[in-house]
C-alpha cells in the first residue's frame, strides 16, 4: 500500500465536524480484521448508515452526497483523537482519500496517517473556513496540494503552506517508510543497547 | 542545566537526532494486545524479520474476550481468530503471553504495573493509546498505531518528535467522596478534550503527591482524553513501596542500583515547561460527563450547561451531542434515570477501585432495574478480591462480578451496552456508539458509579 505522495489536485469532500473521533471514523466492531485491507467499506460506518444495514443510507451525511467526491477530506479541528487504532488510516486511505485536511489532528492519528502516505494538512482556522465555503458553494472544486511546496491552493488563488517535518517529507515523496530507515541503522541500535 | 523529569528519560532514550526531524527513540518495553498487532505481525512477516528483542515484549489479551465462562473457546469467530493469531505469533516469536486462563492475563495497562514489568525511568509503548496509564510510575509510555508497532517489534525503536511539555499542578486536598478519577474529569471540563494536544503532560503537587498508585494511574491514564501524548507522575515512596517485591521488579542488589537511579527521577526545581496550569483540589466535586466527549463533564451538583453559555460557533456540535445523550441543556444531571452501571476498564479496575466499592454497597441493595457489571482489571485482581470477599458483598447486593477483560469499555466484545440506554461507567470515554451502538454513556468515578446503582439515577454519593 506504500505509496509516494507528491502533488494532488482534486474536489474535496467536506465533512464539517469539530473532535472527530476514530471510533467515529472505524467503529470498534470492525476491528476485528487481521490484515489492513478492505476497511474503507467501514469509514464512518455508523454516520453513513441506519442499524448498520447498508441498504438504509442516511443521505444526511456527506459520504452519501453524490455531489461531493475527491481525494482529499476537508475535516473539521481536532481531526483523529481518541483511540490509536491505525484502522483509522487505513480505512480513510483505504476509501480513497490521500489527503486529509484539518486546522488540527490529534497526535497518534498524525503519525499514523503519515506512517500510511496519507497526507495529513494542518491548515490555520480561517483558511480551513475559507476551503469549506469555497467546497460547499461549489463541489467541484479543485483543491491543489504540493507537497515539495508544502502548499495548498483554490484555483481562485487563495492558498497556504503548511508544515510537515523534513524527515518525513521526504519519506513521503520517495514512497519510504520509517522501517525501512530504522531497519538501515540497525547497527547503531545494537551499538547505543551496549551503552545503555 | 535544569531538566524536566521528560527530558531526562527522553534524552536517556535518543539513539540519534535526525536533523530536522525525529528522534530515533529506544523503547524498553513494549506491550501488545490481540487488536493493534496482527498486521504488525504480518508486516514482519512479508519482510522475512524476526523480533528483534522479544525478551522485552509481553503480550495479553484483552480486548475481544468475553467476561464470563473464559474456559470456553469464545464464540464469536472473528475475536477468536483475533486471540488465536495472538498465541500463534507470540509462540512463533518467543514472546511472553499471558492470555486466556494464565493467572497473569488482564487488561495490558493493569497488568505491566501490577506485574512490576512498569518502571520508573523506562520508555514504553503498545498499540493502545491508554498506554499513558504506565506513566504514573515515571516512565515515558505513550500509545502508538500498528505500523509502529512493526517497527518496534523489528527494531526496538521509533521514530518520534519530542512533544512540548506540560505541568499540571493540584494542590490542597481533595473532599470526601471525590478522587482521582474527579481530578481528571475536571481538568479536562476546564481545558477541553484538546486542551493538551501535542503536549507530554506531568501531574504534580501537593494532591498528587498524596494518591495512591492506583489513582495515579487513573489520572496518567485519561492524559489522552485531553489530547496529551501521555501524562507522567515523578517517582517517589509511594511508587517504591508499590514495585517492591513485584514478580517482575528488581531484586536484591539490581533493586538498589535502581533505586538509587530512580530517586534521580524528577524535574529540577527550576526546570522550565511550555505550559504549566495550576488547580485547587478543593474546587473539585464528584464529577459526570453528559456528553459525548470526555471534556464535557460537571460536577454531580451542577445542570447540564444551559445554551446561553456556550459560543454560538459550539452550538449544532452540543445540541448533537445532547440529542445523541437524550439530555436537556440546563437541566440538573442529578436525577438522571440510569440502565447500567459498568465498573471497569484500565481507568478504574484496580484491587482499590473494586474495595472503594464495596465499602460503599456492603449491606445494600442495587436499585432494581438497573443491571451493574464489575469486571476486575486482571486475574489477579479478580483472585484478590475474593480472597478479601468483595464477591459476596457484590453478590448480596446484586452486582455481577465477572471476569477480565476490557468488556463494555468498547463495544468490540460481548458486553455491550444496548442503544439508547443510559450506562454510568468508570472507563475513560463517552463517544457516540463506545460501548455499543446507540450507547449512552456518562463517565464517573467508581464510587459516583456506585452511588448510581444503589439509586438508579445519578445521585452525590455525598448524600448516601
Ligand atoms: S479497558 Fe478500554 S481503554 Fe483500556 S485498553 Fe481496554 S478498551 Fe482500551
Amino acid at each position: 500500500m506504500s505509496k509516494a505522495i507528491q502533488y494532488i489536485k482534486s474536489s474535496a469532500v467536506p465533512l464539517a465536524a469539530e473532535n472527530v473521533d476514530t471510533d467515529q471514523i472505524i467503529p470498534a466492531r470492525f476491528l476485528k480484521a487481521t490484515s489492513r485491507d478492505g476497511f474503507g467499506k467501514n469509514l464512518f460506518r455508523d454516520w453513513r448508515y441506519f442499524n448498520d444495514d447498508e441498504g438504509q443510507p442516511k443521505s444526511d451525511f456527506i459520504l452519501n452526497n453524490p455531489v461531493f467526491k475527491g481525494k482529499i477530506l476537508l475535516a473539521g479541528k481536532n481531526f483523529g483523537c481518541g483511540s490509536s487504532r491505525e484502522h483509522a488510516a487505513w480505512s480513510i486511505k483505504d476509501y480513497g482519500f490521500d489527503v486529509v485536511v484539518s486546522s488540527f489532528f490529534a497526535d497518534i492519528f498524525k503519525n499514523n496517517a503519515l506512517n500510511n502516505f496519507l497526507l495529513p494538512v494542518q491548515v490555520s482556522d480561517a483558511f480551513l473556513q475559507t476551503l469549506f465555503a469555497a467546497v460547499q458553494a461549489n463541489p467541484q472544486t479543485e483543491i491543489e496540494v504540493d507537497l515539495e511546496k508544502q502548499s495548498i491552493a483554490l484555483p481562485g488563488g487563495e492558498q497556504e503552506t503548511f508544515d510537515i517535518n523534513s524527515y518525513k517529507k521526504t519519506c513521503l515523496l520517495n514512497g519510504y517508510d520509517d522501517l525501512d530507515f530504522l531497519l538501515s541503522i540497525k547497527p547503531e541500535i545494537e551499538a547505543f543497547e551496549k551503552t545503555f | 542545566m535544569s531538566k524536566t523529569l521528560f527530558e531526562k528519560i527522553w534524552e536517556k532514550h535518543v539513539v540519534r537526532q535526525l536533523d530536522g526531524g525525529p528522534a530515533v527513540l529506544y523503547i524498553d518495553r513494549h506491550f501488545i494486545h490481540e487488536v493493534t498487532s496482527p498486521q504488525a505481525f504480518k508486516g514482519l512477516e512479508q519482510r522475512g524479520l524476526p523480533v528483534f528483542r522479544p525478551k522485552q515484549v509481553v503480550a495479553t489479551a484483552d480486548h475481544n474476550v468475553p467476561t464470563v465462562d473464559q474456559h470456553l473457546p469464545i464464540k464469536e469467530a472473528l475475536s477468536r481468530i483475533q486471540v488465536e493469531q495472538l498465541h500463534e505469533n507470540c509462540a512463533k516469536y518467543g514472546i511472553e503471553l499471558y492470555g486466556l486462563g494464565h493467572p497473569f492475563q488482564g487488561i495490558v495497562h493493569v497488568i505491566g504495573p501490577e506485574l512490576g514489568v512498569t518502571q520508573p525511568g523506562m520508555t514504553i509503548v503498545c498499540g493502545d493509546s491508554h498506554t499513558s496509564t504506565h506513566g504514573a510510575f515515571g516512565a515515558i509510555a505513550f500509545g502508538i498505531g500498528t505500523s509502529e508497532v512493526e517497527m518496534v517489534l523489528a527494531t526496538q525503536c521509533l521514530l518520534q518528535s519530542k512533544p512540548k511539555t506540560m505541568r499540571i499542578n493540584v494542590e490542597g486536598d481533595l473532599g470526601t467522596g471525590v478522587t482521582a478519577k474527579d481530578i481528571i474529569l475536571y481538568v479536562i471540563a476546564q481545558i477541553s478534550a484538546s486542551g493538551a494536544t501535542g503536549y507530554f503532560v506531568e501531574y504534580a503537587g501537593s494532591a498528587i503527591r498524596k494518591l495512591s498508585m492506583e489513582a495515579r494511574m487513573t489520572i496518567c491514564n485519561m492524559s489522552i482524553e485531553m489530547g496529551a501524548r501521555g501524562g507522567m507522575i515523578a517517582p517517589d515512596e509511594t511508587t517504591f513501596a508499590y514495585l517492591q517485591g513485584r514478580d517482575f521488579a528488581p531484586k536484591g542488589e539490581a533493586w538498589d542500583a535502581q533505586l538509587a537511579y530512580w530517586k534521580t527521577l524528577y524535574s529540577d526545581t527550576d526546570a522550565r515547561f511550555d505550559l504549566e496550569l495550576h488547580f485547587k483540589a478543593e474546587d473539585i466535586e464528584p464529577m459526570v460527563t453528559y456528553g459525548t466527549n470526555p471534556g464535557m463533564g460537571i460536577a454531580v451538583t451542577a445542570a447540564v450547561p444551559a445554551e446561553e453559555t456556550l459560543a454560538e460557533k459550539d452550538l449544532p456540535a452540543y445540541r448533537k451531542a445532547l440529542e445523541y445523550m437524550g439530555l436537556q441543556a440546563g437541566k440538573a444531571i442529578q436525577g438522571q434515570k440510569i440502565d447500567y452501571v459498568f465498573i471497569g476498564s484500565c481507568t478504574n479496575s484496580r484491587i482499590e477501585d473494586l474495595r472503594q466499592v464495596a465499602a460503599l454497597v456492603a449491606g445494600k441493595q442495587k436499585a432494581p432495574g438497573v443491571e451493574v457489571w464489575v469486571v476486575p482489571g486482571s486475574k489477579q485482581v479478580e483472585e484478590q478480591a475474593r480472597r478479601e470477599g468483595l464477591d459476596k458483598i457484590f453478590e448480596a447486593a446484586g452486582f455481577n462480578l465477572r471476569q477480565p477483560g476490557c468488556s463494555a469499555c468498547l463495544g468490540m466484545n460481548e458486553d455491550k451496552i444496548p442503544a439508547g440506554k443510559y450506562c454510568i461507567s468508570t472507563s475513560n470515554r463517552n463517544f457516540e456508539g463506545r460501548q455499543g451502538p446507540n450507547a449512552r454513556t456518562l463517565l464517573a468515578s467508581p464510587l459516583t458509579a456506585a452511588a448510581a446503582a444503589l439509586t438508579g439515577e445519578v445521585s452525590d454519593v455525598r448524600n448516601l
